[in-house]
């Protein structure tokens, strides 16, 4: 068998060279290199064909590395479709076999395992946590960054932080020892008295002490049970609110809008039975309703849709009918009513509404810890009594279920669906009319507040609604409204007024803010009077400011000088001239020296100043510095002096900053630097301030008592932080800055750097124990 | 009477604009460049004006007269520092900081630094307004004398004013004939409660002058020839011919300083506890009394030193001469302060206000003087007496006193602050001897006078202080409080190295000294460490960091700062033409503005 393939293959590759042969001897179309490299290929299997003739014929194998269509059945390979294998490749044989469900599970295992990447060295690892850790701990950190801005910025910092509840006393105590003493005073506790208002206890009024007294065990159960009726009834309501609003049948909606429309009409002729005015006032609505109707264009068959109808009229019996009804309702609108009455109409369509919303639920039994809640209950008697007794005088329920009845005796030419509704309707209102009627009560009254008002608002909107719409919408208004928000609504208020309450008792009572009150008048006072002043000041300027015109005064220093001492003053017109007869001797003797002197007196005092300020001129001028290097530039020896040019070139003084006496001709200032004094000046800019300017805006303003008054000296003075004598400070926590998480990141913290706590920990512990 | 709070008044005096003045420039000024502003501008301005509104009081009777006497505390004027609320260099700047020419800050001390500037800010309005508020606190006004229109009040003598105030206030009017010990030189305490006078023949008295209770009464045996109150009016330095001697107020001579000696005048530093005297040898001495030490002997130079006063705004002694000149002198300095040529011949009297704003001096060539002493010192009104005079004071409100002869006259200005106008005297009184001594009583409407023919104590409505500081000086205080109140002034006591001519100056940097730390610490360090390091372009690579682009580079950064600095300044300059602007536009305020804060 051997031989005999060995054979085909010789065979095969005689015909393969016959093949090759032929493209050579005709050079058709075959390319050189393929050619080539085919040739290299065929020669290399023929020597292998020829090697294996001899004796053992061993097949060899393909390599696996090389890429070959082959499929062997001893070796994988992926060649030639250049897809790498995938494991489901090998899996799909295993699916259809049962049998192989281990080798299956753990192929699977083995797919799902990831390959473990190498780990990363040492440096890496540690760096990476490093970062995260930094990260993590700066995250941390990064939360007390606004406190510490805080504590920076503070004027003041209390030690410890803990802030200690001031102990109030309670307000009995500290009415017991107070008594009514000025007349508004005694007069505001007669009322007080008069209307059994608390005086001295002033939390709880005699009928709210009696209200306590009063409630046992039994009622507050059947208290609570009630409160859990209501929040069971209103979430059943909500939820009953959120399907209707969900449906979408028109069919449906029709239905219903129809039932209360004729129900509304129902309940106004009702209602003008019993109450004539309201109904009155319910019907003139009506009647703006219908005049709207009138005016406006909407079921006139105008419109674009009627139009359409009216061509298709001729040919389409609907068509046709849709007309007809369109006017009918027009009619219908348009038509004055006789009888309608709205309040007691609104009370059937509140009652109904929560009857429509209350589902099964509610009237089952619920388990309690201590038995059934006797408000879930269907038909309690104390139920009725309860409800018989916070009745409304106003509110009847028996009438409406008469009226239903008569409705429904009425309603028999309606669709079915309508009458299953009412049906359906019926059955619960009679079940749980008892049980609704002291829940809808509130409930209705907000409503009806809640409508009317919302009717005024809402009937220029709503000109030319139908009638039966018009009911719907209220219904609408009421279910999302009426109960919902009755709660919410009344919130607020107490909100509203605890601020004024709160403010109240800070109005005057510090002695700042009379001080303030006070002030007030004084900036009256001061404050108006205050262009005349500068009027007055701008006036006076020109004379008290002898250095305005220094330009010119610098010009003639000299003269003004002469001029000032030798100026002509006015004489003073003196009532009483001295009466010089009566003079000791030796004040005229004296007077008799100052004569001469005053004799000899002049210039020469001027001059005399003038050579003194021109002397301590030139002591405070800075000296020359001699910067001339002899025999630098020219010939230098003994004997020798620089040249005056050079001297001039090198000659330096500094020039110092203008005398402060420059200008001032009869004044010599000295320049001379107070040492002692400047030994108490601050001579080391503290550290934010760049410029000594700076600084010194910030300490103009004196801190001492002497300038200041108390409470601003006080003020300036506070010490930066305050802590009390013998009390620990501990270290701030993230309570008392009102973080709540930060106490666990405050342990991540330490977490991400235990070694070093430790240690320091163990420091400290060392340190304790040593002391 | 007494603890109460107090108000400094004299900052409430907004100082007028400044920038109106403009010294010549010397350079011309770049449109960038902050206007330089001469640093006198802001102590020559005009004076402060009154912020009290002038009353138009109602028309009395004929020669009606009130005088009104101070019961509630109030700061005297005369110890206290008038403050000025704004630094005109800090309404220069917009931004708050002021950076100075050469500095570079940092960007995060800067913020820091604006913080603290804004603080101190606040702090200070916060100040002044509470200063403002308890104003209210002091009740008690100045008392004034009317004259019926067109009357003179120079004409009103004391016997009319006696005969128009109260009872009480009548009493304080009297004349005490000594006519045997010849002229007198009298000194009121701080609190205005006690006189004490001395006889050129050795008459030494004090006396509680209010009740008119005598506390000693002796004699020397020895010319006197000037007498004055320590601290307190237990003790009393008396400048005897030969000797200064203390005594205390039981008469007892305590000390005997022979290292003052011929002393001429004694003037007393309240704050610094120091007794400056001046003698014929022509040396100032500073006596320390807290310690008992001399503090400072300066010799003036200039002869018999016989005229002397006290600046009571900082201290300063003013000196007059006979060549004309008043010499201020400080005890840390070895030459005068200042000198200033007032007359052609010798200066007889020097008196300087309480608020340290004005100094008058008479001369032998029979001129009064008011001079400005805000650092101009150029006379602000000048009038020729018929004999010149021979003592000058000043009141705590401002009024000015000249003795002439037998004759004293007194002008009254027209504000609190304003000098005296010397056009009409308020008041003239003749007595029966030539003045010696010349001193208004403090917190009183009072005027002493030592002539030769005794004490007169004299009606001036108006001339004191009517609100007293209860904590500071007390007419009223009791020996305990005395001795409190001297323990607090000694913890007080200011050291006399501090007298300089400016003393908000001690409130700054000592810039010489700053800059001299600066510069050894350069040398210290061999770098400047706050100095910013310029900018070094980075070496580029392909022949892109030639020498000519690396200049190219650095010239543009260069460039890009000077653009900033002159954007910066631009805008400044503008913010501040808008703020100018917007004042001008509303200089009359509303009547809401009361109401804005």
């Amino acid at each position: 068998m051997n031989v005999n393939r060995v054979a085909e293959s010789l065979l095969a590759l005689s015909q393969q060279e016959e093949l090759v042969d032929l493209p050579k001897n005709c050079p058709l179309s075959e390319n050189e290199d393929e050619g080539d490299s085919d040739g290299e290929r065929k020669h290399q299997k023929l020597l292998e064909a020829i090697s294996s003739l001899d004796g053992k014929n061993r097949w060899k194998l393909a390599e696996r590395s090389e890429a070959s269509l082959k499929v062997s059945e001893f070796n994988v390979s992926s060649e030639g479709s250049g897809e790498k294998l995938v494991l489901a490749d090998l899996l799909e044989p295993v699916k259809t076999s049962s049998s192989l469900a281990t080798v299956k599970r753990q192929l699977n295992r083995v797919k799902s395992k990831k390959v473990v990447e190498l780990p990363l060295n040492k440096e890496k690892i540690e760096q990476i946590h490093r970062e995260v850790a930094f990260g993590k701990t700066s995250r941390v950190l990064s939360k007390w960054d606004p406190i510490v801005l805080k504590n920076q910025q503070a004027e003041q910092l209390a030690f410890p932080l803990g802030k200690e509840q001031p102990a109030i006393a309670p307000i009995e105590h500290a009415l017991s020892g107070w008594k009514a003493r000025t007349p508004l005073e005694q007069e505001i506790f007669n009322l007080l008295h008069k209307n059994k208002r608390p005086v001295t206890d002033p939390l709880l009024t005699p009928m709210e002490k009696a209200s306590l007294r009063a409630m046992s065990l039994e009622e507050a159960k059947m208290h609570r049970a009630e409160l859990q009726r209501a929040r069971a009834l209103q979430s059943y309501y909500e939820a009953k609110a959120r399907r209707e609003k969900k449906i979408k049948s028109k069919k449906y909606h029709k239905v219903v809008k129809k039932g209360k429309a004729r129900k509304a009409s129902k309940e106004l002729e009702q209602l003008q039975k019993v109450n004539p005015t309201v109904a009155l006032e319910e019907l003139e609505k009506f009647e703006n309703a219908r005049m709207m109707e009138r005016m406006s264009l909407k079921h006139q068959n105008s419109g674009k849709w009627a139009k359409s109808k009216a061509i298709m009229a001729k040919y389409d019996l609907e068509a046709r009918q849709a007309m007809q009804e369109q006017l009918a309702k027009n009619k219908e609108l348009t038509q004055k009513l006789q009888v309608a009455s709205e309040i007691e109409e609104e009370k059937g369509c509140t009652e109904e509404v929560e009857e429509l919303l209350v589902p099964h639920v509610v009237n089952e039994v619920q388990m309690n810890v201590d038995g059934p809640n006797p408000w879930m209950l269907r038909n309690c008697t104390s139920d009725i009594r309860e409800a018989a007794t916070q009745e409304d005088p106003e509110q009847l329920p028996e009438p409406a279920t008469h009226e239903v009845s008569e409705s429904e005796g009425e309603e028999r030419p309606v669709a079915e669906e309508e009458i299953l509704l009412r049906d359906f309707e019926e059955r619960r209102s009679l079940r749980k009319r008892s049980e609704l009627n002291q829940d809808a009560e509130p409930a209705g009254i907000q409503e009806r507040k809640d409508s009317s008002s919302q009717e005024v608002l809402s009937e220029l909107r709503a000109l030319s609604q139908k009638l039966k719409e018009n009911h719907q919408s209220r219904k609408q208004k009421a279910s999302s409204e009426g109960t919902v928000p009755q709660v919410q609504r009344e919130e607020p208020a107490p909100e509203e007024e605890a601020p004024l309450l709160l403010q109240r008792p800070e109005r005057v009572q510090t002695l700042e803010e009379l001080e303030e009150l006070g002030k007030e008048d004084c900036f009256q006072n001061k404050e108006l009077p205050r262009p005349v002043l500068e009027g007055q000041q701008s006036e006076r300027t020109p004379n008290n400011r002898p250095d305005a015109p220094k330009e010119k005064k610098e010009k003639e220093q000299l003269i003004d000088l002469q001029n000032l001492l030798t100026t002509q003053s006015p004489s003073v017109r003196s009532l009483a001239v001295p009466t010089t007869i009566e003079e000791l001797e030796e004040d005229e003797e004296r007077d008799q020296r100052q004569m001469i002197k005053e004799a000899f007196a002049g210039d020469d005092v001027i001059r005399n100043f003038l050579k003194e300020k021109r002397e301590a001129v030139e002591a405070s001028k800075p000296k020359d510095v001699d910067l001339t290097l002899p025999g630098w530039g020219e010939w230098g020896g003994v004997g020798l002096k620089p040249s005056t040019k050079k001297r001039r070139q090198f000659l330096k003084a500094p020039e110092g900053p203008p005398r402060k006496d420059k200008n001032l001709p009869n004044v010599i200032i000295s320049e001379k630097r107070n040492i002692h004094a400047a030994a108490h000046q601050v001579q080391v800019l503290p550290y934010p301030f760049t410029h000594h300017r700076q600084f010194e805006r910030t300490i103009q303003t004196p801190v001492g008592s002497t300038w200041n008054t108390q409470r601003a000296f006080q003020k300036l003075t506070t010490p930066k932080v305050v802590t009390k004598p013998g009390h620990i400070i501990k270290p701030i926590k993230a309570e008392d800055v009102g973080h709540q998480s930060s106490s666990r990141s405050d342990l991540s913290v330490i977490q991400w750097n235990p070694k070093r706590i430790t240690t320091r920990h163990n420091k400290e512990l060392k340190k304790n124990s040593v002391g | 009477v007494g603890e109460m709070e107090t108000a400094p008044k004299s900052g409430r005096d907004v100082p007028p604009k400044k920038d109106k003045l403009q010294t010549k420039r010397r350079k011309p000024r770049r449109y960038w460049e902050e206007e330089t502003v001469p640093t006198r501008d802001g102590a020559s301005a005009g004076p402060p004006c009154n912020k009290k509104n002038r009353e138009l009081r109602p028309q009395r009777r004929k020669n009606a007269h009130i005088l009104k006497k101070s019961r509630i505390s109030k700061k005297p004027q005369v110890p206290k520092k008038p403050r000025e609320w704004k630094n005109p260099e800090s309404q220069r700047s917009l931004s708050g900081v002021n950076p100075g020419p050469g500095s570079s800050p940092l960007p995060r001390s800067k913020a820091k630094t604006r913080s603290r500037l804004e603080v101190a800010e606040a702090e200070e309005e916060e100040t002044s307004i509470k200063a403002a508020r308890s104003e209210l606190l002091l009740a008690e006004e100045p008392g004034f004398l009317e004259g019926e229109d067109g009357e003179d009040t120079a004409k009103i003598c004391q016997a009319d004013i006696v005969e128009a105030v109260d009872i009480a206030s009548g009493a304080k009017h009297f004349d005490l004939n000594l006519r045997q010990f010849g002229p007198y030189r009298l000194n009121y305490s701080r609190t205005g409660r006690h006189l004490a006078f001395g006889g050129r023949r050795g008459h030494v008295a004090a006396l509680d002058w209010v009740t008119k209770k005598l506390m000693c009464e002796i004699n020397v045996m020895e010319a006197v020839r000037d007498i004055r109150f320590l601290h307190s009016e237990a003790l009393l330095a008396v400048a005897q011919n030969r000797w200064l001697h203390i005594y205390d107020n039981q008469g007892i001579e305590l000390h005997c300083i022979r290292r003052c000696d011929r002393v001429t005048r004694l003037e007393f530093l309240p704050f610094h506890f120091l007794l400056a005297t001046a003698s014929e040898t022509g040396f100032l001495t500073y006596l320390d009394v807290s310690v008992g030490k001399i503090v400072a002997a300066l010799n003036a130079r200039a002869g018999r030193l016989d005229v002397m006063s006290q600046n009571p705004y900082n201290a300063v002694i003013h000196l007059g001469h006979s060549n004309g000149t008043v010499s201020l002198w400080s005890p840390a300095m070895k030459e005068p302060l200042a000198k200033i040529l007032c007359h052609r011949g010798g200066v007889r009297a020097v008196a300087v206000d309480s608020t340290g704003t004005y100094m008058a001096t008479s001369g032998l060539d029979h001129q009064l003087k008011i001079f400005d002493l805000r650092g101009t010192y150029q006379p602000l009104s000048t009038r020729t007496l018929p004999h010149g005079a021979g003592h000058l004071a000043f009141s705590q409100r401002g009024l000015l006193v000249a003795g002439m002869g037998d004759v004293v006259n007194i002008w009254a200005g027209q504000g609190k602050a304003s000098p005296p106008s010397l056009e009409q005297p308020y008041l003239t009184h003749r007595l029966s001897g030539p003045v010696h001594g010349l001193q208004f009583c403090p917190f009183e409407d009072v005027l002493g006078v030592g002539h030769s023919g005794g004490i007169t104590s004299m009606l001036v409505p108006g001339a004191g202080e009517p609100n007293f500081d209860g904590l500071e000086s007390n007419p009223y205080r009791s020996r305990k409080q005395r001795q409190e109140w001297e323990v607090k002034a000694l913890l007080e006591k200011v050291p006399a190295e501090l007298i300089c001519l400016d003393p908000r100056a001690l409130a700054k940097v000592d810039v010489i000294s700053l800059e001299q730390g600066k510069k050894e610490r350069i040398e210290r360090l061999g770098y400047d460490p706050e100095a910013k390091a310029p900018f070094q372009p980075k070496p580029k690579q392909k022949g892109r960091s030639s020498t000519a682009s690396l200049v190219k580079r650095k010239r543009k950064v260069m460039d890009e700062e000077h653009r900033d600095k002159v954007r910066q300044s631009l805008q400044q300059q503008q913010q501040r033409h808008k703020e100018v602007k917007a004042k001008s536009t509303g200089a009359w305020p509303s009547a809401l503005d009361r109401f804005v804060r």
